[in-house]
């Protein structure tokens, strides 16, 4: 199957036909999507055989260019949710996938965002078990949207939550930070930089997972995407009204992506990250927990990065490698270069 | 030597800030009320909150946060030309990504870029050019911005526009000078700063001789000053150096990047290119006469001002503000009746919560701590 | 603002329009070295050093032995300072 989507390949007629069977129930291989009702039918026991509260959560990826180092918009829209799945502890399951497609997209690009949806997926160990395809008239999108809703299960007993965050906590996290904002600072070439740094873009569940094995009490959890390990931070300061205090030397940052930094005057605290998450744990966990996560591929630099106190309340305070300090605010809005 | 994390070192900075404790009771006003110092460039600016140095240094110590951050002092009515040049449905109009966000009487740039306008996100002018050149039917207009440091980017960018025979590249020129702004800061009758921190940068271009003038004709010690944290520190040193030894000179902290004389090649440029305005108009301080430069005549093809039409309305600030006030030193950022309440960075309403680099950004954001400590002093 | 930083030079990519290509940290730029060559110092003398690049442009070479002179000077200040301490520490009553 050459060529690319038209607008037949969303009328509901055979050329839809055709696009569902071979590129999507053959790509994504299984049963409950091969079924081809109308829904995906979930048995129950199986479900609460891993815990007793559902988890539920959706997302929508509209990242240009679809493709870019390290990954591509089919690996995001599956990371994307399953780490928005596992860090509520939960174990991730089944995914939805919808997609919309602009007229003229190329079958091959489709073909290959199927692939790695289906590589990711399995990785992640999950499944897409239902989807609708849309299709639309040139320049109403931008080549590919993705949305995916997940469900996953919490094992019982699992009570993680931003505002659980207490005073003597520490902070951990599972890796090097900034990757994916740095690998996308550029992606289109507007700034003509030739940057190495490759997005981090992997899915969490099994990391997750283990440290839930090393320590079921985790306190806060959550991944630090758009706004990076600042707005995440800033999200636990402000529900739990603790203060948040972070050794600017113990955050790992990679010398490329300190380069990028430099050269457009960006704080990589602010800059996305697709596969890293901030975790805060009671202090006599987290050892055990640094130990479980750096046993696990997706959390082997993972390090503790500071401790949380009563007060200044709801703030983030990085302790600078240079003797000072500062707080860690949101910012107004998207990160912009400062050059001028 | 990679001179960046070599002059990041916390055990030289202990080093420094105990000589400036040594040093300050030698100080005759310095028990009298804080010594001001100001640092003019808001590269400096961001550095002393992105480190939290203003918590390091005794209590005697008050960094002025001064004017040099080119976006922020940038008039409601330059940015409202920038949105109409960009606006023209020929046009290209090409940015660095700091001025995106400014506001203009009615929208900034993002703001127009979200409305349809073709706006583009450069890292230098030469990108611009290269636009240009791969666009022979769009016009277009790169925002030249900033101060000396920059000039000699965008001069020698026109130069090779002429050069190449590209005439569908032109600059929205609003560079502005470091020099006479400094000394109508000096000139005005509140001014009660006892030393300066002379922007790196700019000297890097213009070398040392101009801010003699500091020194000699109104008796404040200058330090040429390098952007990272040590340099910073020791700058701050050496004019309490100067203010206990009784000394008002101009000295070079930043020799490694600084050559006395400047950078002849892109000074040349700049003279072939720009010539001074009789006066421009900064957002906080008002009309300074010979702030700005704009393009001469012989290179008129390439100027956007002349080239389309521009609105070039003067839009006032709003009253309530007082910016001036906070760059002189006079008040505080958080004594200004507006700071924090009609004015934050989501909705800023003077010049200095424009952009990170301005005093009032830079207080709400990073530092709230050494705010409630004043506060605390005070109260 | 102002923004500046260090980087060095790898190659000059393009000699009559003095173009060269800079490394900051392992990311590469092309940058216009019109600022830093004259007859004493031609593009091709230019690879390997160091310079501080704004805006697409390199605008200084970067003076080591200056900048060495000034660690030296605050490694020497941080000496001083701990002889110091040691004095303190040694008048103290113990």
């Amino acid at each position: 199957m050459n060529g690319t989507i038209t607008l037949a390949h969303g009328a509901g007629g055979r050329a839809m036909r055709e696009l569902i069977d071979t590129l999507f129930v053959g790509g994504y291989g299984n049963d409950l999507l091969a079924a081809l009702e109308d829904q995906a039918r979930l048995e129950l026991d199986a479900l609460v055989a891993h815990g007793d509260r559902l988890a539920f959560t959706t997302d929508s990826y509209v990242v240009d260019p679809l493709f870019f180092p390290g990954g591509d918009i089919g690996k995001l829209a599956i990371t994307g949710t399953v780490n928005d799945l596992a860090v509520g502890g939960a174990r991730p399951l089944f995914l939805s996938c919808g997609m919309i497609l602009e007229e003229g997209l190329p079958l091959d690009t489709l073909r290959r965002v199927v692939a790695s949806m289906k590589a990711t997926a399995d990785e992640a160990g999950v499944q897409i078990v239902t989807g609708d395809t849309k299709i639309v008239h040139r320049g109403a999108a931008d080549k590919l949207f993705i949305n995916t809703a997940g469900i996953g299960v919490i094992p019982a007993g699992v009570d993680i939550r931003a505002a659980r965050a207490r005073p003597g906590d520490r902070i951990l996290i599972n890796g090097w930070v900034g990757d994916h904002g740095a690998a996308i600072v550029d992606a289109r070439g507007e700034l003509a930089l030739d940057n190495p740094v490759e997005t981090d873009c992997q899915p969490l569940s099994g990391l997750v997972e283990a440290m839930l094995a090393a320590c079921p009490d985790i306190h806060c959890l959550r991944d630090a995407t758009r706004g990076g390990i600042a707005g995440v931070l800033n999200e636990f300061a402000t529900a739990s009204g603790c203060a948040l205090h972070i050794e600017e030397t113990a955050v790992p940052i990679r010398d490329t992506v300190r380069g990028v930094c430099e050269i457009l005057g960006l704080d990589p605290l602010y800059l996305a990250n697709e596969g890293k998450l901030v975790a805060i744990v009671a202090p006599e966990d987290a050892e055990p927990v640094l130990e479980a996560m750096r046993a696990h591929p997706a959390g082997r630099d993972a390090v503790i990065i500071g401790e949380v106190t009563e007060s200044p309340t709801g703030s983030v305070i990085l302790h600078t490698g240079f003797g000072g300090e500062r707080i860690v605010d949101l910012l107004v809005g998207e990160q912009l270069p400062r050059i001028c | 030597m990679k001179f960046v994390d070599e002059f990041r070192d916390p055990n030289k900075a202990r080093a420094l800030i105990r000589e400036i404790e040594t040093l300050l009771p030698q100080i005759p006003r310095a028990d009298e009320r804080p010594l001001q110092i100001m640092e003019f460039c808001g590269g400096h600016t961001h550095t002393i909150f992105r480190y939290g140095l203003e918590q390091m240094l005794p209590g005697a110590i008050e960094l002025v946060h001064g004017p040099g951050c080119p976006v922020c002092v940038l008039p409601m009515g330059r940015v409202d030309d920038c949105v109409a040049l960009a606006e023209r449905p020929e046009v290209i109009f090409t940015t660095f990504g700091d001025a995106m966000r400014v506001p203009g009487s009615k929208k900034s740039l993002l703001q127009a870029k979200a409305e349809g306008a073709d706006v583009r996100m450069v890292y230098s002018p030469l990108d611009a050019l290269a636009l240009a050149r791969a666009n022979p039917d769009r016009e277009v207009i790169f925002f030249a911005l900033g101060f000396e440091t920059t000039m000699p980017s965008t001069a020698l960018t026109v130069l090779a526009a002429e050069r190449e025979g590209i005439d569908n590249f032109s600059l929205f020129c609003n560079h502005i000078t470091t020099v006479p702004t400094i000394k109508a800061i000096l000139d005005s009758p509140d001014m009660q700063i006892d030393a300066f921190l002379a922007p790196g940068h700019v000297s890097m271009v213009v070398g040392e001789a101009p801010f003699r003038f500091v020194a000699e004709d109104y008796g404040k010690p200058i330090v040429i000053t390098g952007f990272e944290p040590l340099d910073i520190l020791q700058s701050l040193w050496m004019v309490i150096r100067q203010l206990a030894e009784g000394r008002c000179e101009v000295e070079n902290q930043y020799r490694r990047i600084v050559p006395p004389e400047g950078n002849s090649a892109g000074l040349e440029a700049v003279a072939k290119v720009f010539e001074l305005r009789e006066f421009f108009e900064w957002r906080g301080l008002g009309s300074i006469d010979h702030s700005g430069v704009r393009m001469r005549e012989e290179y008129a093809r390439f100027d956007a001002e002349r080239k389309f039409p521009v609105p070039s309305l003067k839009i006032a600030d709003p009253r309530s503000c007082q910016c001036g006030e906070v760059l002189k030193g006079v008040i505080r950022p958080w004594e200004c009746k507006v700071y924090g309440r009609q004015c934050t960075p989501q909705t800023p309403m003077g010049a200095l919560m424009v952009s990170s680099e301005g005093a009032c950004a830079a207080y709400y954001q990073h530092g709230r701590l050494a705010v409630e400590a004043q506060r605390g002093q005070a109260g | 603002m102002c923004l500046g930083i260090p980087g060095q030079i790898v190659e000059i990519v393009d000699h009559e329009n003095l173009l060269a290509r800079v490394d900051v940290a392992g990311v590469r730029r092309e940058i216009n070295i019109a600022c830093i060559v004259d007859d004493a110092h031609p593009p091709e003398a230019c690879v390997g050093d160091w310079v501080l690049m704004h805006v697409g442009f390199a605008m200084s070479r970067i003076d080591e032995a200056e900048a060495r002179k000034t660690l030296a000077l605050l490694d020497q200040l941080g000496e001083v300072e701990a002889e110091l301490a040691t004095m303190r520490a040694s008048e103290a009553p113990t």
